[in-house]
């Protein structure tokens, strides 16, 4: 339901347009160097993403206004 | 009847009878009880038999798409319950029940419940493909909506954590068996909704009975499945139980674990994707340094840029070489002058008057130095210069004798 999509998605996504540019190879340098410059910003934020990515699981329960609680998840028996 | 009304095709007053039946809801989901007779399967796949009881019998035909979901296998004799539509087969104006699915006598009342329930959904459209939503490729966050007790919820957890850490799990604590089941799980759904708490919905329990299973099969949970906003997964059981909830479900896992394969990315194989789009970016990047460094490599071979000069003392070299031979014809015509200045001086010498003299002539002049050419230019009594090789006379004019 997230109007935005999420940035690792972005940037992936941006990152095979980037790829698909210069490997048509047609653009000047500068703007290739550029490019090529943010493919590999955004290529070390994906990685460091992925390497600091640490998984969260709350368990909800409604409040008494109805909004949702946020409660640690240990798992239960 | 009238004899002025047009007469009917019999395709017409088939396709009329069809469209009566089919416009009739109560046709359009039956549930009929008899025994199988002249059971035949062809070799398209699609099974033809009749329905009987003592006093009556039914044309049927169940399409392959069906008989292949069959879970046993029918016979002329067996008594059946039989779940499907009424129309008309125009061809032999018939009309006859399309089957949808049989089940033996005998088989519970859930069974049956099952069948009825699943015909009256796919009825109203509740399966059908084109309302299922795209799943997203990377949600942020996953409603959870199961039991916090049991092997299901740990199992999704530890795959979404293992194959996509990025995701947040957010559990919805529901019962799922027992008679609070349905309305606790539709009602997480629609709370998920209405809070917009998520981009994914997984919901589900592990294998067991089909009692253990029945709150994935009731009304209110499918109904809800379908009225969700946020797309759903179905993960009840294991293969090869088949839950209403599956069939209403965006996506249907096999199990929980599947679910969550299902939901998330590999984490791995989104390492290798980016490795390789570093790859190629680097190829790319090299190839069109290389290419460039090749063309001024090229040019760079060129003569004018390698050595300036060069092209400066070639123009003085051909500056000397024109310089040399605009010398050479100056000496040349200089020497044809003077050739001619010797060759004109001496015939200058040879027409001399000083040679004339020297050969006994001399040269008679007037006071004014001009030479006196005629006698008939003299007057007596005129002074005339006479020059001789060797000196000059002053002479008076004494007698003019002119020749005849």
């Amino acid at each position: 339901m997230a109007a935005k999509k999420p940035e690792f998605e972005q940037s992936l996504a941006r990152l095979e347009e980037i790829v698909r540019h210069l490997e048509k190879g047609d653009l000047p340098l500068s703007e290739s160097l550029c490019l090529f410059e943010e493919g590999t910003g955004l290529l070390a934020s994906c990685g460091k993403m992925l390497d600091e990515a640490e998984q969260k699981v709350v368990k909800l329960r409604k409040g008494p206004d109805r909004a949702p609680i946020e409660s640690d998840f240990e798992g239960e028996e | 009847m009238s004899m002025d009304r047009q007469p009917l095709s019999v395709s017409e007053l088939n396709n009329h009878i069809k469209g009566l039946l089919e416009r009739d809801s109560r046709l359009a989901e039956v549930c009929v009880r008899g025994e199988l007779s002249n059971y035949k399967i062809y070799p398209s796949g699609h099974h033809y038999f009749t329905l009987k009881d003592s006093e009556s019998s039914l044309k049927c035909v169940m399409f392959k798409s069906s008989a292949v979901k069959l879970r046993f296998r029918p016979d002329s004799g067996m008594s059946v319950t039989a779940f499907g539509r009424v129309s008309v087969y125009p061809r032999d104006g018939a009309y006859q029940l399309y089957c949808s699915a049989l089940m033996p006598e005998g088989a519970g009342d859930l069974q049956l419940a099952f069948e009825q329930l699943k015909e009256k959904l796919a009825g109203e459209g509740l399966f059908d493909r084109s309302h299922k939503k795209p799943l997203p490729a990377f949600p942020e966050k996953i409603a959870v909506i199961t039991s916090p007790a049991g092997a299901a919820v740990h199992d999704m957890i530890r795959i979404l954590g293992r194959r996509w850490p990025m995701t947040r799990v957010l559990l919805l604590p529901v019962r799922v068996q027992g008679t609070e089941a349905p309305a606790e799980i539709a009602g997480a759904i629609r709370y998920a909704n209405e809070f917009e708490l998520a981009d994914l919905i997984i919901t589900g329990r592990g294998g067991g009975s089909i009692e253990d299973l029945w709150a994935f099969n009731d009304e209110r949970v499918a109904r809800a499945i379908y009225a969700s906003r946020i797309p759903v997964i179905s993960a009840v059981g294991h293969e090869p139980d088949v839950t209403i909830a599956d069939y209403v479900a965006d996506a249907r896992a096999s199990t929980p674990s599947n679910a969550a394969e299902i939901a998330v990315p590999d984490c791995g194989k989104i390492r290798e994707a980016l490795e390789s789009l570093g790859i190629r970016s680097c190829q790319a990047m090299t190839g069109k340094l290389s290419a460039l460094s090749d063309r001024l490599a090229a040019l760079a071979g060129k003569r004018v840029l390698t050595d300036p000069l060069a092209h400066i003392e070639n123009r003085r070299m051909e500056l000397d070489r024109v310089r040399d031979g605009l010398a050479a014809a100056g000496e040349r015509v200089l020497a044809a002058k003077k050739q001619d200045f010797i060759r004109l001086a001496s015939m200058l010498d040879a027409m001399s008057p000083l040679r004339v003299l020297s050969r006994g002539y001399a040269i008679a002049s007037a006071e004014n130095g001009k030479p006196v050419k005629s006698a008939k230019a003299l007057s007596e009594g005129e002074r005339l210069n006479i020059s001789f090789t060797d000196g000059r006379a002053g002479c008076r004019v004494e007698k003019i004798e002119i020749n005849s």
